[in-house]
Order: structure tokens, then C-alpha cells, then sequence
């Protein structure tokens, strides 16, 4: 076990794998550098939450600035890597200070994608959302604003129009693939959405690309591809993130859309380890790279445990949930690459939820206000058990009883 | 200031002063309490911020609701009467003193 861990980003990972390493009594030096000002916090309610205002800033943290000098925890804030120099297993900072480590990890998260500057992506008013600090700037043009174009109907867009709908603003939704949530989830999922925020007032653009971002100085519109020109007054860009792998790639390291580790989160430098957003796992199924909460407390644990002296290898269990004009839903699993959908609905509609299967296994489940659906898809998809499709799609089948049967007996 | 006993798995007892309106969760993270993990942040989405309130307690909290009710179906620790998510208790003057136990494992 190394004497000095030093952790290259301040946000999920970090805050999780340092009081990891201390609650499993790692005594060794713990750093954590990073570049934001705040101390590590969570990001979802930056489009939900707490961008309606429903949430303070401290509410979002973590753990407190005590937990961390408690815990000899030495959390530089404000203050960014980079440059790695494996060679001599040091990590330079800005300033030129350099900081030695036994075991180096990069959890530096990604970044959301911005609209190109030949497109109009430099006109004043064109935003993106990835940190606090852009989510109280968003917060202050929401209130000045009229209107809103949100580029982009994935799940970060939705909330986005949502809260932007819920403060009076009048909102569209462009989306340059076929339909909204294309990538992450199925046809009907993606139609209850459609129809919950079109009943809001909100309009949806499917299948149309945006041909430039019109205004001189401040954005005042968008010329879509079929000519159309719709007017607002601010535009968030919500096309995806970008896994922050700069300092991996000027080090010498195997990147891939994410920095590439093997299933224990080693990288291809068997001191440096990767985590959350930024990490790309190669495991036996396949590789795959993730960007939620639970993905990055799960790859923090994992590294902590290795740090450790164990072995304990990474296995993906995709969750991930959102909220929209006040329907909740909870997603497990991914639903990409689906052949087969059943859908179980209540009568009155209050409550659905989207089975997916591919080659008879289930993959995924969309839970809408339904969690009861969520946990037994969750029990159903670690389990691997073979699931009754008939059952499923039957509304009044007590999904509890399924979701219990896959429980390991307890003999008495 | 509002006190609340935290009985970890280790036995030993944490005791730890929130204000009115906090949730039994974020005391638990703001004061190093092991073993709550709240994915969710609170949300009400996770189940892993699950834990056993001392039954002299119960009365005094606002019923468990049809939500909080289904998620708890899901903890990690087998559900009892006394079961609920710590991010859906909030705070106030009546719970001062409050008696909670943290299982042993949120998955
Ligand atoms: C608006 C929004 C909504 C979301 N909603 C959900 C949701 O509902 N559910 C869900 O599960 N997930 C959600 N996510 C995703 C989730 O927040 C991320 O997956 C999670 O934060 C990843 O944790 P991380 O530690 O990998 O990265 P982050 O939490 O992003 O932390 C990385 C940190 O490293 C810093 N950094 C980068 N490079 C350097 C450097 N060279 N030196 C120093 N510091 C550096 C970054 O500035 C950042 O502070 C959402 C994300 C966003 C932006
Ligand atoms: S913190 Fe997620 S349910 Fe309580």
C-alpha cells in the first residue's frame, strides 16, 4: 500500500474514494486537487433542484470543509493539475508546484459539449450547464429571460426545459436525431415525455438540425436546417458531455472517449487509477464508460478497495433517475441495443414503466413514478433470472412477489 | 440545535446536532456517520440512506408515503416496521433527541 494517494479532481469521486480510503483505515497522505472553488459536491440538482431554487448550496455538498480536516484530507481548492510525470511519479500544478504520489487518481470528470463557435456557439447567451457555478449564472438569465431554446432533448435538456417552463419562460426543445432520449431510451418512454412536456406548453422539434445560432453579440434565435426561424433570447446547449482525459493523453496513457482501465480501474500505469465520468472499464462483456452518481461511487469504491491491497473487480450496475414537471422516474440498466419492449401501464396511466429485453434477458427498466417496477427490474436484471414477460405487462401482477423470489432464501 | 443519536453497525453511538429542517441523511454526511451512502442526494430515488428509528421515535415522525413506502422495498438491509430513508425524515423541535440506527449494509 502506498504512503501518499493524490486524487486529480474535487467532485463524486473523490469526495466518496477519500472517506473510503479513511473508513477503511488507510492512514497514509490523502491530497485531492481540485479545480473548482467549492468543495466536492453533487451535480443532479443543478438542472433540478436547485435550479429552481428549491435547494441551497450547502445542501449540495458532499460532506462539510470539516469532514476533510478531520479526516486529514488535504483538499486543495482552486487549484488544477497539469501535467503527470510518470517517470517520476509527480503531478504538476498550476504555479509550477509539483506533489509526489504513491498511488495517483484521475477523476476529473468530463465536460459538457459546446456548441461550435463557427455556429454561433460565442454569441452571449449561449450556455452550457456542468457546474455550480454555471447552474447560478443559468439561474440569473432564466429570471431575466423570455425565452429559451434548449439544444438537445436528452435528459439534462428535458430538466432543463422543464425548470425553464415551471419559471414562466417559453421554451422549445430542438433535437437533431429522430426523436428525444434516442440514445438512452426507448420509443415509449421517449412519447410520455413528449406528451408531458408538450401538455406544459413546451414545443418539441424531433428530427431537425440547427443550421447556425443567429444574433450580433447576444443570441436572438436559431435558423433550423429546414429554414425555420425560431426567436429567443437564451439557448442551452445540453448535446452531451466530453470525458476530461487531457492530462491522461499528455501522460503517455491508453485513452478511448474516456481513459482506458482494465475491470480493477487500473489504467495502463499500474499506479494510476481512473473513476467516474472520466474512465472507460474494459471488462469481459465489453468496455464501457458511464456518467452517473451511482457509476461514480461504485468506481470510487472499487479503487479504494484496490488501493488497499485488494482485488476487487468493477461490475456495472447502470442507474440512473430523472425528474420533469414532477414525474419522477427511475431507470436501471441500459436499454441500448434492446430487440424486444414491454410496456406495464395502471389504468388511469399514473404510473408505467418499460421493460427491455435483448435476446430474452432483461436489460433495462424505465420506471415512471413507479418504484416498485424500478427495484423489482433492478433484482430481476442482477439476477439474471428469466422473466415472465405475460406477468410483466399484466398491471395488476404484484411485481413485489416477483422481485422477492429472486431474494437468496434465509434458512432459519 | 436538534440532537440525534446515531447507533452504528460497530455498536457505538454517534451523537450529532442538526437544525430544523435538515433530514436525518444530510446530519448523518455532515457529520461523518459510516454507513449512509444517499446516492440520490436525497431525492428519494436511491434507497441508500435506510435506517432502523428507535420505536419510541416513530410516532413522532410524519408516516412513511406511498413512495418512501415502495422504495423501501428495495433496501439493502431487510426492511422492519421501524425502516425508513433517512433523506424523507426532516427535523423539528419534537425530535430532539431522536434515536436512530444505521444498518449494516444500503445495498
Ligand atoms: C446537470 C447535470 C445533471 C446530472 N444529473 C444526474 C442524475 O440525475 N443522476 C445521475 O446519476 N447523474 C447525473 N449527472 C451525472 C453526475 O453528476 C456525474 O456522473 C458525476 O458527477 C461524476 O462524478 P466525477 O467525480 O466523475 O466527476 P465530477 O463530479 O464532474 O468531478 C470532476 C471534477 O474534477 C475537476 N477537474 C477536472 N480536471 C481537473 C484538473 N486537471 N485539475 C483539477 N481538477 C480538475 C472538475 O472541474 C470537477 O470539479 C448529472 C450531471 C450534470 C452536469
Ligand atoms: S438519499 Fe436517496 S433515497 Fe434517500
Amino acid at each position: 500500500m502506498g504512503r501518499k494517494v493524490v486524487i486529480v479532481g474535487a467532485g463524486q469521486v473523490s469526495a466518496t474514494l477519500a472517506a473510503k480510503l479513511r473508513a477503511d483505515g488507510y492512514d497514509g497522505g490523502i491530497t485531492v486537487l481540485g479545480d473548482e472553488n467549492t468543495l466536492p459536491y453533487q451535480r443532479p440538482p443543478l438542472s433540478k433542484a436547485y435550479l429552481l431554487g428549491k435547494q441551497a448550496m450547502a445542501q449540495l455538498h458532499l460532506r462539510p470543509a470539516a469532514f476533510y480536516s478531520q479526516a486529514q484530507i488535504d483538499l486543495r481548492l482552486g487549484c488544477r493539475a497539469i501535467a503527470i510525470e510518470t517517470g517520476v511519479r509527480v503531478v504538476r500544478l498550476q504555479g509550477d508546484e509539483v506533489i509526489p504520489y504513491d498511488h495517483l487518481v484521475l477523476a476529473t470528470g468530463s465536460a459538457a459539449r459546446s456548441w461550435p463557435a463557427a455556429l454561433g456557439g460565442t454569441l452571449e447567451e449561449v450556455r452550457t450547464l456542468r457546474t455550480v457555478s454555471d447552474a447560478d449564472s443559468l439561474s440569473l438569465a432564466l429570471r431575466s429571460a423570455g425565452s429559451i431554446l434548449v439544444i438537445g432533448g436528452g435528459y439534462v435538456g428535458l430538466e432543463l426545459a422543464s425548470v425553464a417552463r415551471t419559471l414562466g419562460l417559453a421554451v422549445t426543445v430542438v433535437e437533431a436525431q429522430k426523436r428525444i432520449l434516442n440514445r438512452v431510451a426507448g420509443e415509449d418512454t421517449a412519447r410520455y415525455f413528449r406528451t408531458l412536456h408538450v401538455a406544459h406548453g413546451i414545443r418539441i422539434v424531433e428530427g431537425m438540425g440547427i443550421r447556425r445560432l443567429l444574433g450580433g453579440g447576444r443570441v436572438e434565435g436559431a435558423e433550423l436546417e429546414n429554414g425555420e426561424v425560431i426567436a429567443c433570447d437564451l439557448v442551452i446547449v445540453g448535446i452531451g458531455a466530453i470525458p476530461s482525459t487531457a492530462l491522461a493523453v499528455a501522460a503517455g496513457l491508453e485513452v478511448d472517449d474516456g481513459v482506458v482501465t482494465d475491470e480493477f480501474c487500473r489504467t495502463s500505469d499500474p499506479v494510476i487509477w481512473a473513476a467516474g465520468d472520466c474512465a472507460r472499464v474494459r471488462t469481459s462483456a465489453g468496455s464501457i464508460r458511464l456518467e452517473s452518481v451511482g457509476n461514480a461511487i461504485d468506481q470510487a469504491e472499487t479503487v479504494a478497495a484496490n488501493i488497499m491491497g485488494g482485488e476487487r473487480a468493477y461490475r456495472p450496475r447502470p442507474w440512473f433517475w430523472t425528474e420533469q414537471h414532477g414525474v419522477r422516474m427511475q431507470i436501471a440498466g441500459l436499454s441500448a441495443g434492446h430487440d424486444e419492449t414491454v410496456l406495464r401501464r395502471t389504468s388511469d396511466g399514473s404510473r408505467s414503466s418499460c421493460w427491455y429485453f435483448r435476446k430474452d434477458n432483461l436489460i433495462a427498466v424505465d420506471a415512471i413514478n413507479d418504484a416498485q417496477a424500478f427495484l423489482a427490474g433492478r433484482r430481476l436484471i442482477d439476477s439474471g433470472m428469466d422473466v415472465d414477460r405475460a406477468a410483466i405487462g399484466n398491471p395488476s401482477f404484484d411485481l413485489r412477489n416477483l422481485a422477492k423470489a429472486t431474494l437468496p432464501e434465509i434458512s432459519s | 440545535m436538534i440532537q440525534v443519536h446515531f447507533t452504528t453497525q460497530d455498536g457505538s453511538v454517534t451523537s450529532a446536532v442538526g437544525t430544523d429542517g435538515e433530514s436525518v441523511m444530510e446530519i448523518a454526511r455532515n457529520n461523518g456517520v459510516h454507513g449512509i451512502v444517499a446516492e440520490c442526494g436525497g431525492a428519494a430515488m436511491c434507497a441508500t440512506c435506510h435506517v432502523y428509528v428507535s420505536p419510541g421515535w416513530l410516532a413522532r415522525i410524519p408516516p412513511v408515503s406511498e413512495f418512501e413506502d415502495e422504495l423501501l422495498e428495495g433496501t439493502g438491509a431487510p426492511r422492519m416496521e421501524n425502516s425508513r430513508l433517512g433523506c424523507q425524515i426532516k427535523l423539528n423541535d419534537t425530535l430532539d433527541g431522536l434515536e436512530v440506527t444505521v444498518p449494516a449494509s444500503q445495498y
